[in-house]
């Protein structure tokens, strides 16, 4: 019999595909025998763009990768700096930066479950979740200006110190956040349509997610025992105690219940590091690098002189490369940077998770339905902004 | 099998009974915190914008839409003659109010900026003074 099969678009503009993905779907009846992402619709030249900016101003750009998560972002690339200018910054600052993206792993590990469970057709979870996601938002906010955009790190601390009231926002949020997980719980991991969608859906065995080279939850998600926060610390990571969660089936809700106790576990780092909060600077004494302060700035000629010479020239980084990988939320979060001596990097690659991640989609839905398709690309939880960066 | 679809339906519907969290947006305005980049403003002293045209702004802006050009006024003081920001372009970072050394540039709660016409989005020195 003369066997024939469908090519079917799917994207760029397909609710979803979390954002502009466009995949090209080879189709035998209902079963999906390839698929052919095409990326590059959110492209805005990142990268080369950081060659024609100080170092100091590529820090807003990062935010607009992965903009679910901007203070890992931020954090990645103000560490792989750091690391490059050898610059050690002060305790609160390192402390600062935990909360705040733990608290960033929860708002993005909340669109996730939202944006997943909705494709799926679990509504309910969708507006609980943005309505918990809000109070992060709110919390960005105060601290930083911008609900997204954060911009709030800088290289060799923080651009300033908390707000009043900071230690009693996130506060509520831990109080609060583990009920809110129960919620979702609640509405889905015994409900067996959730349960009929999601378990022996994206198989992937550990050896081909090694191969493929995904990182984070997903990689979890298929028993691979793998936290840069463990095994590689940074930032001051080796300080708390939290679990790694790993599952043991390699599918959709095994990397669903990893991603659920991985957000537990962020509430505990949190507490913990609530608890390591002390009082003092939140910028690093390198008069190289830092800005002075401003009543410097308004009152003396030598902070004013200063103050131009890091406004104006930025500052130069030795020559060298280096590389700082830190987990994101959705993965292993790369900033490789080649300094020649000057202002200004002579290139810089981002290794955004998400890209690898996206790699694995025909492994595994291969073979599957079309309609689970969708669950796949909810479970490996990509971002377009910082696969096309 | 029924049971855990009843168990979703009661905290669907025991939310039913909770407060209401969504904010009615143009009838109600949001609480915008004190920090928030919104809208830039010159700051006024003495009756005249405190920018002295040093051009930090410009030269520190990773989105290079602030445009300044200084001029000498009559006491042969340096001020900017023009001051325009693009809105089209500023990725809203605040590192112009962070670079501004006299403190003549801030970052007001506004946050409306809708309009008809891109001409209408650059903003002169006359629509970024301070208002009082």
């Amino acid at each position: 019999m003369n066997k024939e099969t469908m090519t079917v678009n799917m994207g760029p503009q397909h609710p979803s595909t979390h954002g502009v993905l466009r995949l090209v779907i080879e189709l035998d009846g209902e079963i999906i025998e390839k698929i052919t992402p095409h990326i590059g619709y959110l492209h805005r030249g990142v990268e080369k763009l950081s060659e024609h900016r100080t170092y100091h101003q590529t820090i807003p750009l990062t935010d607009r990768l992965d903009y679910l998560a901007p203070m890992s972002n931020n954090l990645g690339y103000v560490l792989a700096v750091e690391k490059l200018m050898g610059i050690e910054i002060p305790e609160r600052a390192e402390t600062v930066r935990v909360i705040l993206t733990e608290l960033t792993r929860l708002k993005s590990h909340l669109v996730w479950i939202a944006c997943h469970a909705l494709d799926i057709g679990a509504m309910t979870v969708f507006i609980y979740a943005f309505r918990e996601r809000e109070k992060v938002m709110q919390l960005y906010e105060k601290i930083s200006g911008a609900r997204m955009t954060s911009n709030y790190f800088r290289v060799g601390g923080l651009s300033a110190d908390v707000y009043d009231g900071f230690e009693k926002d996130v506060q509520e949020i831990v109080d609060t956040f583990p009920g809110h997980l129960d919620t979702y719980e609640g509405l889905l991991t015994k409900n067996t349509i959730w349960l009929q969608r999601t378990v022996g859906n994206g198989v992937i065995s550990a050896e081909d997610a090694i191969d493929a080279g995904i990182t984070g939850p997903a990689l979890r998600g298929s028993g691979v025992d793998w936290d840069l926060r463990r095994d590689n610390p940074y930032s001051g990571y080796e300080k708390y105690s939290f679990k790694v969660p790993v599952g043991e089936n390699c599918d959709t809700f095994d990397r669903y219940k990893v991603r659920l106790i991985e957000m537990r576990e962020a509430i505990s780092i949190i507490t913990q590091a609530m608890k390591a909060l002390k009082p003092g600077p939140v910028l690093a004494d390198e008069p190289q690098v830092c800005y002075p302060p401003k009543e410097n700035v308004y009152n003396s000629i030598e902070g004013l002189i200063h103050h131009f010479k890091i406004a104006s020239e930025g500052f130069p980084a030795p020559e060298g490369e280096v590389y700082q990988g830190i987990e994101a939320p959705k993965g292993e979060l790369g900033y490789y940077i080649v300094s020649d001596g000057g202002n200004k990097p002579y290139r810089m690659r981002v290794r955004p998770p998400s890209f690898v991640n996206l790699s694995a989609i025909e492994k595994m839905a291969k073979g599957a339905m079309i309609a689970d398709l969708v669950a796949v690309i909810g479970t490996l939880d990509i971002v377009l902004g910082e696969i096309d960066r | 099998m029924i049971v855990p679809l009843i168990k979703g339906l009661q905290i669907t519907f025991s939310h039913l009974f909770k407060k209401a969290v969504t904010l009615q947006y143009p009838e109600e305005k949001p609480v915008v915190a004190p920090r928030f980049r919104g809208l830039h403003t010159l700051k006024v002293s003495h009756n005249s914008a405190k920018c002295v045209a040093c051009y930090l702004c410009p030269t520190v802006c990773p989105a290079k839409c602030i445009t300044v050009e200084a001029g000498e006024d009559a006491n042969h003081e340096k001020f900017a003659a023009v001051y325009e920001i693009d809105m089209l372009r500023c990725i809203f970072c605040g590192f112009c109010v962070e670079a501004c050394p006299v403190d003549a540039l801030g970052m007001t709660q506004e946050f409306e900026l809708a309009n008809y016409k891109r001409t209408d989005f650059v903003f002169s020195k006359e629509r970024l003074l301070e208002k009082r």
